[in-house]
């Protein structure tokens, strides 16, 4: 630590760190444009020009390093006129056009003009024009408020891997942007509209919705992924208007997916259900909440209890999974599954607690090696993808066996691609038993007899070997697969000999929590066996049940087999549909429509993939007649006279939850299966991008996004 | 698939200028061929009739293992590399401060009017791009030009009339 002092108060800096951040620290503010603490020091906007003692001339406070007795003034005569000076060449090609600039009232160059520029422009000659440019459906692009400062061609660089935009051109001529038009292409690319200092960068989908004074800042947990990054909800009115993201160095630090910063438009969707629906004979008519209660609930009744299956969404909450089986095995069924894209489910017995990844977020970026697992990051969990690349950069080295060519946005060690993952593992396990010399588990020689050995296969298997910590992750694509039990088996095997850390990464925002909640046909909360074994997903599809009960989930488009899935819900006799949504596709199959809560309209929790429980609050109100799930499924508890079901909060079911579940272990160890045979190779077929749940399918700029892909 | 598409970028590049760019990348460390860009990107403008394509660029990225973005950054920064097609004389006049005392207005004026072009365009024929550069060192000889690799100093009219008759 060294002794400095800012403005006559005395402060202990981190040796090396520079005066702006000591500064930060102390809650002195230095007015920047482009210096920003996740991004390297550019120091070419000059905006943090402050006088330093015995300095001749003002230093930028972003590149100058703390020194033992400095006296830094940021208010002194000296750098008032430098502040002022920069400020004013700053604003020499600046448009004045705030009024109708979307950042204008949260806009960086605005609020430091204000405190730091002068109230007349001398400048009378012509400002430099530039034509907007078109950086795809989510970013809005009116280059000529760009003030160079670079923070959103570092962003691309430095953080999302993706070199796309860049400086063109030189001097006064300089212009950012893509040289070759196209989309951007980075699924983090919405953080550079939080990052542009100006209105140069901003988010195409809120476009003149509103402006930043009309807003109320609420907070909340993005649903998409098992990350559960942190987000303020922007509300005008009682409408989202926008998302952005909630700084949580844990979890997301500062950044946010495209997935979860522009999914908000769905939740304002046309196809949104505002009123109970029923259907008589063949007719829709809307309805009281009463009477498609009572419906929904004679429906029921009239299958018996075995004939019904309730398939939830992994993007539900807590209380709505954990009160959904609860009522199911009240009523006496078990049948109950959210794993709605999982296929193979035949030692689901001895699975973990809960699909762990096995270590915090934050210690992602501290594994030496790493082997991915039919992780398709970008597409499922790019804030992971972030925390990895994070890894490599600092020399990690990180392989992937994947059924397809994933692309990952940092460098690999190894890339197997393998119809047949299974065989792959087999060989890596083999050659973790060549190098260690350990014994091979009961009947593993049998298993590996077949395969060879390659090089890259030993390679995979040194880096795990040599590395400190290192990790074998399972990603979506390992999971739903077809022979996944054995892909456990094997993984977790790898993991024990190479002393790894076995990890999953499982699908929707609380995929997590819908284990522990007990929102699975052979458990119940807290992960105790359930005394009946209900049928799981699969099973529920292929013996066509009479009755169906859905909670956020279209079966149709959201499961594995969705041929399969149509068919049931096609002829059941009998379907309750819980959701915001009412596709034609639920409108031909359904019988009752009960319209529930996205995620921003009801309290609610969400257990990320660290097993971490994040509650939040609605931030709307429910649109029209639609209600939290929580307490429609309370309401159906009532009904069919189940007992415990008096809660008045969400808070009480949150609690009920607590006492059953609070305490799960967290072990990703299982005991060892030999897999029967090494299975086969299987076409791997690529789910459409952003196309996981209901609220994304809905979220227009990001569908466009995909089209573009395609 | 991948690479045979990277193959196909960098086949854009002669077996000649290839080996020419080879003696540039010979010149680095080993895995700092990027190093060699800017003679790269000079090799390949002066093998393409005096001017750069993006699939040039793109070449040039491929071979040098290089971010597409990062060779297009280089060459637009740099004046001396050009973009589009261009006459197969190019006069660079300088216009910067020292020239500019010294009297380059009269020298753009005179090259306008001789060629009937302005800065940055080329005559109709082919023959002949103007183009505005910054200082290029000659300051003690201004008001200057560059043709090929070839100064003037100290323009005149006169002079320029005798430089321009000399041109094919
Ligand atoms: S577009 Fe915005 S972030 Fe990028 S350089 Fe310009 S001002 Fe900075
Ligand atoms: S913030 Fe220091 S130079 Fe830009
Ligand atoms: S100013 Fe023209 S050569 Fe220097």
């Amino acid at each position: 630590m060294v002794n400095i002092e800012i403005d006559g108060k005395k402060i202990h800096a981190r040796e090396g760190s520079m005066v702006i951040e000591a500064a930060d620290d102390a809650g002195i503010n230095i007015p920047r444009f482009c210096y920003h603490k996740k991004l390297s020091i550019a120091a070419n906007c000059r905006m943090c020009l402050v006088e330093v003692e015995k300095a001749a001339k003002p230093l930028p406070a972003c590149a100058t390093p703390v020194t033992d007795g400095m006296k830094v003034f940021t208010r002194s005569a000296k750098a008032v006129a430098a502040q002022k000076g920069v400020m004013e060449f700053l604003l020499i090609n600046h448009p004045l056009d705030c009024p109708i600039c979307d950042q204008g009232g949260e806009c960086e160059l605005q609020d430091v003009a204000l405190t730091y520029g002068s109230d007349v422009s001398k400048y009378s000659e012509s400002k430099r024009v530039l034509p907007s440019k078109d950086f795809g459906p989510l970013i809005g692009g009116d280059m000529t408020r760009c003030i160079h400062c670079t923070r959103c061609v570092r962003f691309g660089i430095e953080i999302a891997g993706v070199y796309e935009l860049g400086t063109i051109g030189r001097g006064e001529h300089m212009e950012i942007g893509t040289f070759v038009q196209h989309s951007l292409s980075s699924e983090l690319s919405g953080n550079i509209i939080d990052l542009c200092p100006v209105g140069a960068l901003t988010s195409k989908p809120f476009r003149y919705v509103a402006r930043a004074w009309e807003l109320v800042q609420r907070d909340s947990v993005a649903p998409h992924d098992c990350v559960g990054s942190n987000i303020h909800v922007h509300v005008k009115g009682d409408r989202v208007v926008r998302v952005v993201p909630r700084e949580n160095e844990e979890i997301n630090e500062t950044w946010l997916s495209d997935r979860d910063r522009f999914s908000y438009e769905g939740l304002n969707s046309a196809d949104r259900v505002q009123v109970p629906m029923i259907k008589v004979e063949g007719e829709w008519q809307e309805t009281d909440w009463e009477t498609a209660l009572h419906r929904a609930v004679d429906g029921l009744k009239q299958v018996g209890s075995d004939d019904i299956g309730a398939l939830a969404s992994p993007l539900s909450t807590l209380e709505e999974l954990y009160l959904l089986q609860k009522l199911m095995r009240e009523i006496g069924c078990g049948n109950i599954d959210h794993r709605l894209k999982q296929t193979d489910f035949s030692d689901q017995q001895e699975a973990p607690a809960f699909p762990w990844l096995g270590q915090a977020i934050g210690d992602l970026e501290g594994n030496d090696a790493v082997l991915l697992i039919g992780a398709d990051l970008c597409k499922d969990q790019p804030i992971i993808g972030h925390r990895l690349r994070k890894a490599a950069l600092s020399g990690g080295r990180i392989s992937s066996v994947n059924p397809a060519d994933f692309s990952y946005h940092f460098p690999r060690l190894a890339s197997r691609v393998a119809s047949n993952m299974l065989a792959e593992l087999v060989a890596i396990a083999q050659a973790l038993l060549d190098e260690t010399g350990k014994a091979a588990p009961e009947e593993f020689a049998t298993l590996s007899k077949a395969v060879e050995v390659t090089d890259a296969q030993k390679q995979i298997a040194e880096s795990l070997l040599k590395g400190q910590s290192s990790s074998v992750l399972m990603g979506e694509a390992a999971i739903n697969d077809a022979q996944f039990s054995a892909i456990r088996s094997i993984a977790t095997l790898i993991a024990e000999l190479s002393d790894s850390r076995p990890g999953y990464l499982p699908a929707g925002g609380n995929g997590a929590g819908a284990w522990q909640a007990g929102a699975l046909p052979h458990r119940k909360a807290g992960g105790r066996p359930a005394s009946v074994n209900g049928k799981n997903v699969a099973q529920m599809l292929q013996s066509e049940m009479k009755a169906y009960l859905l909670l956020n989930t279209e079966p149709e488009v959201d499961c594995a087999d969705t041929d399969a899935a149509r068919k049931a819900m096609q002829k059941a006799q009998f379907v309750v549909s819980l959701s915001p949504y009412a596709s034609e596709a639920v409108m031909a199959y359904a019988d009752v429509i009960l319209p529930v809560s996205p995620f921003t309209e009801t309290s609610g929790t969400f257990v990320n993939v660290e097993g971490r429980w994040q509650s939040f609050e609605g931030v709307v109100p429910p649109l029209g007649e639609s209600r939290p799930a929580w307490k429609v499924l309370r309401v159906l508890g009532n009904l069919f006279n189940c007992d415990g079901f008096d809660f008045v909060e969400s808070s009480e079911v949150l609690a009920e939850i607590s006492t059953a579940a609070g305490d799960m272990g967290r072990d990703n160890s299982i005991s060892w299966r030999c897999p029967a045979s090494l299975g086969s190779a299987s076409e791997y077929r690529a789910a459409a991008d952003y196309a996981g749940d209901g609220i994304v399918r809905r979220a227009e700029s990001l569908q466009a996004v995909a089209q573009s892909r395609v | 698939m991948v690479a045979e598409m990277k193959a196909t970028k960098s086949d854009l590049i002669s077996a000649e200028c290839k080996a020419e760019i080879d003696e540039w990348v010979a010149k680095y460390p080993l895995d700092q061929k990027q190093s060699a860009v800017m003679a790269a990107l000079r090799i390949l403008q002066d093998d393409n009739g005096g001017y750069l394509t993006t699939e040039l660029m793109d070449a040039v990225a491929d071979y040098l293992e290089m971010t597409p973005m990062a060779v297009y950054e280089v060459a637009t920064f740099y004046s001396m590399y050009e973009l589009s097609p261009v006459g197969r004389h190019k006069i660079c006049v300088c216009t910067n401060i020292s020239c500019m005392l010294c009297g380059s207005d009269e020298v753009v004026a005179h090259l306008r009017k001789r060629l009937g072009i302005g800065l940055g365009e080329t005559t109709e024929d082919g023959r002949i791009t103007l183009k505005e550069v910054e200082c290029l060192g000659a300051c003690v000889d201004a008001p200057m030009c560059q043709i090929g690799r070839q100064y003037h100093l100290k323009l005149t009219p006169e002079k320029i009339d005798e430089i321009l008759d000399q041109l094919d």
